[in-house]
């Protein structure tokens, strides 16, 4: 018989083995990937449903205070596809909560508990959401447009609630806290401690204004590409104006909050930040890089930056960080892709605030819209753009926080199921998926392309 | 006493889920049997008009169940989740497919392209159903073993009593939507519908009654500890009352009262769901993990509880405007059935 000493299995599998034991799984792989691209389809959604709510009230408070009609079949137009996008994204969520069960028994076996709350919250805020979109998309036309326009206000704050605490999870998971280990158990869970954790906020706020990037940009960028056509009504004009107003306002104060997110990254999660910058060995006064790929343990081909990281991560010009060579090479995650993402989120989002202060700053100086075809061509762009920085950020913290499902608590192997067929499961998924993408395309084009109701 | 509460609000969220959730994929079944383009065109149009504003609310029961279900139960969870993954996989794969052709097809274009997405919508709006009362059989007959995938892939939901569930589901949400749509097509003033609805509603209730008595004689043979608790105190009486509820709904379409006939059948549904835990007491997963042993600590359990009455505070009278403003006819969506809303085509 062989005996391992207690601690080195304990450094194996993380302090916790979970309720349901030790999984027996030879496709961990499949899962996560089949976890990765259910997200990847959902949280493009949940932008239109943290943002595309105000951007509607706000065409419709418009067409209250003016009396232009341009605004109220903007506002219609954009609540139908504020529906259908909504049911998109509840069939696309409740598969998420489907496979947190089938995917990672163990881990809601064990921690269901500490943050199961946080879910239960957001099945309410999701319940009034749906009831509220459904009276405001359907009673256009039989309520008085104040009483209307009340109706749209649970959507928005719905919208906002119940992201909150999706992702106070999610902060959880990275920064865990509510309950104690005793002997490899779970104990003594704290629901309140565990969900307003200190992680939850600049990752609230990092996701809020990406929502609002992404759905407005999105938006934009339809009227962009109509206005690059010769299409040039004052419908198309409001619709482009409101949409890049607010994604232009948004874009530049997103690059302020991610230099937080990243420096309570750097504080909390410093192997995280090392698999970021790709830093061996802990360093005062390091370099970032930009570009390049890490392999032998350095960045090649990248562009150095002395004493850049220490600058941005401490704000410090000789600060220590922390490289990857402070914990076991199985306590690391994959740097190559969490670097490339990170990146390309960063350089994405830089471009992003660039337009937008380039808009912003015609405007406020010479009261007009850009004539360049170049600035529309570039707005159609950023709107798939905004779609692929929103799904490397979250590439970024979530692939950054492996091989830990929750944070230096439970490892990803012990979290996954013991069934067999992930793989099968895997390549079903991304069948259905493709569908829905392509009808949803479709739909939306549909959409468009309907005449535009008279209003008296 | 917390473990209990939550128990109750996972029986309401079940039968909430299996009335309001069982009747749109109910609707997807009468979809389904419409018959061809032309002949079922005007059943088609009144399933979209009825549906329309409120599936996604009634879809949200779902969630609500599943979130208590981890949050007060987590192992349990665990185990029901990992060991029925075929069916929950074919149930989740089955409520895209319904909710993205249901929404899609509203703006098809021909009446081929909304011919194929009433297909799919249609089914599966059947499987989801069946697979999720299969699921509830492998549980309720004691199938599901504590741990990690640890039950049959294949037997825990392809057995005698899941399928009987499983049936049991589809057919009470086509009664159900049944008798929605009849009171639906009466405030719409289509007669023909209403009695269509109504023929429905009666076959499909006669076959549920059916069902839920062989359904019996089938536990009594498959899963017998459920059995014994059905059929002696306290489970009996829920039986006796899902019995009468059962009948006096059937009576009541007869007579035309379609109003009342909704309350009725919905409790006959309630009775069923609290019916079942109560008959597996003390066992949350029958002869394998009892309640008092799987509910979360004290703390979760009433954080939870007082999290679920601040979020009924918003949300029942969220649901009574909705509801109220659907039965006045603000949300309704005009008639337009499906040969005149394609006429080219259809003949």
């Amino acid at each position: 018989m062989i005996s391992i000493p207690l601690p080195d299995l304990l450094a194996a599998i993380g302090p916790v083995t979970g309720r349901l034991g030790h999984p027996v799984q030879d496709q961990l792989l499949a899962a996560r990937d089949m976890q990765a691209l259910s997200l990847s389809v959902h949280i493009p959604l949940v932008c239109f449903g943290i943002a595309f709510p105000s951007m509607v009230l706000f065409s419709e408070l418009l067409w209250l205070r003016t009396g232009n009609r341009v605004y109220r079949q903007l506002a219609k137009r954009w609540s139908k596809v504020m529906i259908t996008l909504f049911a998109v994204g509840v069939v696309t969520g409740t598969i998420l909560s489907f496979e947190f069960g089938l995917l990672w028994p163990n881990f809601m076996a064990t921690f269901g508990d500490v943050f199961g709350l946080g879910f239960a919250l957001e099945g309410f805020s999701f319940f009034v959401e749906a009831i509220f979109i459904a009276i405001y998309v359907y009673g256009w036309e039989r309520m008085s447009p104040r009483l209307h326009a009340l109706t749209g206000i649970p959507i928005a704050v719905a919208g906002v609630v119940g992201s909150l605490m999706v992702i106070a999870v999610n902060a959880w998971m990275n920064h865990p806290s509510g309950f104690d280990v005793v002997a490899g158990q779970v104990v003594h869970a704290r629901p309140l401690a565990a969900l307003f954790n200190s992680f939850v906020w600049h990752e609230l706020l990092h996701m809020y204004l990406a929502g609002y990037l992404v759905a407005a940009f999105i938006v934009a960028g339809v009227y962009a590409a109509a206005w690059l056509r010769g299409r040039r009504t004052h419908y198309h004009r409001a619709g482009l104006v409101i949409a890049l107003t607010f994604a232009a306002l948004v874009a530049p104060v997103q690059v302020l909050v991610g230099d937080w997110a990243g420096r309570e990254v750097a504080k909390n999660q410093p192997t995280k930040l090392a698999a970021i910058e790709g830093l061996q060995d802990t360093t005062k006064g390091a370099a970032l890089h930009l570009g390049g790929i890490f392999s032998d343990g350095k960045v090649k081909y990248g562009i150095a930056i002395p004493h850049g990281l220490s600058l941005i991560a401490f704000h410090s010009f000789d600060a220590k960080v922390q490289g990857l060579d402070a914990v076991p090479a199985r306590d690391r995650p994959p740097v190559n892709v969490v670097r490339l993402c990170f990146q390309t989120m960063v350089g994405i989002g830089t471009l992003l605030a660039l337009l937008g202060l380039f808009y912003l700053g015609l405007w406020l100086r010479r009261g007009r819209l850009p004539r360049s075809v170049w600035f529309y061509r570039a707005v159609v762009a950023a709107g798939p753009l905004a779609v692929v920085a929103l799904i490397c950020g979250w590439i970024t913290t979530e692939v950054g926080r492996q091989p830990w499902i929750v944070y230096h608590v439970m490892r990803t192997t012990q979290a996954v199921t013991s069934s067999g067929g992930l793989n099968a499961a895997y390549g079903g998924l991304v069948v259905v998926y493709v569908a829905l993408a392509g009808a949803v395309v479709w739909l939306l084009r549909r959409l468009a392309k309907q005449p535009l109701e008279v209003v008296h | 006493m917390a473990a209990t509460i939550c128990l109750a609000l996972i029986v309401l969220g079940v039968t909430a889920y299996a009335v309001l959730g069982g009747a749109d994929f109910g609707a997807g079944l009468w979809d389904l049997t419409a018959g061809g383009a032309r002949r079922g065109s005007r059943v088609r149009a009144l399933i979209e008009r009825s549906m329309s504003p409120v599936w996604e609310a009634n879809h949200v029961w779902l969630i609500f169940v599943l979130v208590i279900f981890w949050t007060a139960f987590p192992v349990a969870f665990g185990s029901v989740a990992s060991t029925l993954r075929v069916p929950l996989a074919l149930a989740a794969i089955g409520i895209i497919f319904r909710g993205g052709a249901f929404a899609l097809r509203g703006e098809a274009a021909t009446i081929n392209e909304a011919r194929t997405l009433g297909a799919l919508f249609a089914l599966s709006s059947v499987i989801v159903p069946f697979c999720l009362g299969a699921a509830i059989g492998g549980v309720a007959s004691g199938r599901v073993p504590v741990g990690n995938a640890a039950g049959d892939a294949w037997s825990s939901w392809l057995n005698p009593s899941s399928i009987t569930v499983g049936v049991l589901a589809v057919l009470s949400g086509a009664y159900l939507s049944a008798v929605f749509m009849a009171a639906d097509a009466v405030r719409a003033e289509l007669p023909d519908m209403r009695a269509a609805m109504r023929t429905r509603a009666l076959a499909a209730g006669a076959a549920a009654g059916v069902a839920a008595l062989g359904g019996l004689l089938v536990l009594r043979a498959d899963a017998r500890p459920l059995f014994d608790g059905l059929t002696s105190w306290p489970g009996v009486v829920a039986i006796a009352v899902s019995a009468l509820a059962g009948a006096a709904g059937l009576a009541l379409v007869w007579l035309r009262r379609y109003h009342a006939a909704r309350w009725v059948a919905a409790l006959a549904l309630a009775a069923v769901t609290s019916g079942w835990l109560v008959a597996q007491r003390p066992y949350l997963l029958p002869g394998q993990l009892k309640v008092a042993a799987a509910a979360a600590p004290d703390a979760t359990l009433w954080l939870l509880i007082g999290a679920a009455a601040v979020g009924m505070a918003v949300l029942i009278p969220s649901l009574f405007l909705l509801y109220r403003l659907t039965l006045r006819g603000t949300l309704d969506k005009p008639f337009s059935p499906f040969d005149e809303r394609y006429p080219k085509e259809a003949r």
